[in-house]
C-alpha cells in the first residue's frame, strides 16, 4: 500500500500506519463484492464455500449470517479500533466476532429452525472464518466506522454471491433443482457427486479456472491495446 | 494510537509504546464481560421460541418413531418412577419422558423414549419407539446430533441405513456385513462405523433403562 510514501491530504488529519487508501464509499463496496471478492480473489473462507453450499437455500444462509456477523464485528472493532490495545487487539477480535456469531446463531435457530439444522456446526465455525478476521485486522481496525460498514456490506455481498453460485450450480446438477423446486424434471438423473464434499471442490475449481481465463483474456486485450 | 509518523520509514518500524499490563487485562475483562450479557441476554429473548420448535420437531418425532398413532399419553420420570403429572419446571433440566401411543380403538400400538450419548463428535440424541410387549422396534429418528456432514450425519438421512431398525429386537448389534435374517443384526454405515454404533448403543442402552420403568407403570400406575 502506500503507507508513509506521500504526506496524507489534509482533510484526514489523522494517520493510521498500513490504512486502506482513502476511497468513495461505493468502492469500498464495490471492492469486496467484484475486484477483491472473498471466495473467488482472495481465496478465504473456502471452508464454509464449500462445507454447507449443497443446496443453493444453505447457501444463502450462510452468505446472510457470515454477512450479519460481519456488519456488527467490522463496526465493533471500528468504533473500538483507539480503544482496544494493540497487544490483545486480535484476541479482541476474535471475542467481538465470537458475540456476533453466537448471537447470529442463536437468532437463526428462533427464526429458521430448519436452515439453522441444516447448517448445523458450520455456524458457530464462522468464528474461525479466516475472512472476518481478516476484514477486522486489515480494515476494520484501521478506518472510521461508516467505511468499515460499507467493506462489511461489499466483503458480504461478494462471500453470499460466491456461495450462491457455487450452491446454484450443484444444488442445479446435484439434485435438478433449485431452493427445493424441481426444474429439470423426472428425466434428469442427479450428479449425487456434486451434492457430495467432492463436488464442492471440483465447482469451486471449475469457476476459479473460469476467472483466470477471463482475467487472463481481458490482460491480453489490454496488451494489444497498448 | 501511538505518535504520528507521517513521513518517511516504512509503517512496520515505527517504535510503539507498550501498554501497561492492568490495561491489556481490563480491556478483555470489560469486552468479556460485555459479550457475555450480550449472549445471554439473546439466549434469554430467543429461548421461548427455539423450545417451541423443539417441542414441534418432537411431536413430528413422536408421532413418526410409532407409526402413526391416533393419539398418545405423556409420562414423567421424577424420583425413579413414572408419572402423568407433569413435574413443575426447575433450572434447564427437564424430567425425561416416555410417549405411549394408541391406536384408534385405544390399543397401545408402543412406546416412544429418548436417549442421548456421545456420537463421533458431540452428543446424539436419538427418540427410538418399541413395543413393550414383544420387544420389537417401531421405528426411530435422530434428534440432535452433529456428527460429520456427509459421513456420520448419514444416520439421519441414509434410509438404507435407518430403514433395517423396524421389526428388529434389541438388543441389537451393529455389524459391518450382516448374515441376513437375524433380527438383532444392523448394518453400520461405511465411513460412518462410530456414528452408527453409537445409534445402535444409543437404543439398546434407552430400551434397556426405560423397560423395567414401563413394566413397573403397567403393572401399578396404569389402571
Amino acid at each position: 500500500m502506500t503507507a508513509g510514501a506521500s504526506p496524507p491530504p489534509a482533510n484526514q488529519p489523522e494517520f493510521v500506519p498500513g490504512a486502506p487508501p482513502p476511497a468513495a464509499l461505493t468502492t469500498d463496496i464495490w471492492r469486496g463484492i467484484a475486484r477483491d471478492n472473498p471466495v473467488l480473489v482472495q481465496l478465504l473462507g473456502l471452508c464454509p464455500a464449500m462445507a454447507v453450499t449443497n443446496t443453493l437455500a444453505n447457501g444463502l444462509a450462510m452468505g446472510t449470517a457470515t454477512m450479519l456477523v460481519l456488519l456488527g464485528s467490522e463496526l465493533f472493532v471500528s468504533l473500538l479500533r483507539k480503544v482496544i490495545p494493540h497487544e490483545v487487539r486480535i484476541t479482541s477480535y476474535v471475542l467481538i466476532i465470537a458475540t456476533f456469531v453466537t448471537v447470529v446463531d442463536l437468532l437463526l435457530a428462533a427464526t429458521f429452525p430448519d436452515i439453522s439444522k441444516a447448517l448445523g456446526p458450520f455456524m458457530p465455525l464462522i468464528v474461525v472464518n479466516c475472512m472476518v478476521l481478516g476484514r477486522a485486522e486489515a480494515f476494520a481496525a484501521k478506518v472510521r466506522p461508516v467505511r468499515a460498514m460499507a467493506d462489511a456490506v461489499g466483503m458480504g455481498l461478494g462471500f453470499t454471491l460466491a456461495l450462491v453460485l457455487i450452491s446454484g450450480l450443484r444444488e442445479l446438477l446435484g439434485m435438478g433443482s433449485l431452493l427445493g423446486a424441481n426444474l429439470l424434471g423426472p428425466n434428469f438423473e442427479p450428479w449425487v457427486f456434486m451434492v457430495m464434499p467432492p463436488g464442492g471442490f471440483l465447482t469451486l475449481g471449475i469457476i476459479l479456472l473460469c476467472m483466470a481465463w477471463f482475467t487472463d483474456i481481458r490482460r491480453r486485450r489490454a496488451q494489444e491495446a497498448a | 494510537m501511538t505518535a504520528p509518523h507521517r513521513h518517511g520509514g516504512p509503517a512496520a518500524a515505527a517504535p510503539r509504546a507498550s501498554t501497561p499490563a492492568w490495561r491489556l487485562v481490563a480491556t478483555l475483562a470489560i469486552a468479556g464481560a460485555i459479550s457475555g450479557w450480550l449472549v445471554s441476554s439473546v439466549y434469554q429473548w430467543t429461548l421461548p421460541a427455539i423450545e417451541q420448535h423443539a417441542a414441534e420437531r418432537e411431536k413430528a418425532a413422536v408421532y413418526e418413531v410409532l407409526g402413526a398413532p391416533a393419539r398418545w399419553d405423556t409420562l414423567y420420570l421424577v424420583d425413579d418412577a413414572l408419572t402423568r403429572i407433569a413435574p413443575a419446571k426447575t433450572g434447564f433440566a427437564r424430567a425425561p419422558r416416555a410417549f405411549v401411543g394408541f391406536d384408534a380403538d385405544g390399543e397401545r400400538l408402543g412406546v416412544a423414549i429418548t436417549g442421548t450419548e456421545p456420537g463421533f463428535q458431540d452428543n446424539v440424541t436419538i427418540m427410538v419407539g418399541f413395543n413393550p410387549e414383544t420387544g420389537a422396534l417401531i421405528g426411530f429418528r435422530v434428534l440432535e446430533q452433529k456428527e460429520t456432514p456427509g459421513l456420520g450425519d448419514k444416520i439421519e438421512n441414509d434410509t438404507i441405513f435407518t430403514g433395517q431398525f423396524a421389526g428388529q429386537v434389541p438388543p441389537l448389534r451393529g455389524v459391518k456385513s450382516p448374515a441376513g435374517g437375524k433380527t438383532d443384526e444392523v448394518q453400520t454405515i461405511t465411513g460412518a462405523t462410530i456414528s452408527s454404533r453409537a445409534v445402535v448403543r444409543i437404543i439398546n442402552n434407552a430400551i434397556a433403562s426405560w423397560s423395567p420403568l414401563l413394566a413397573a407403570w403397567d403393572q401399578g400406575g396404569a389402571k
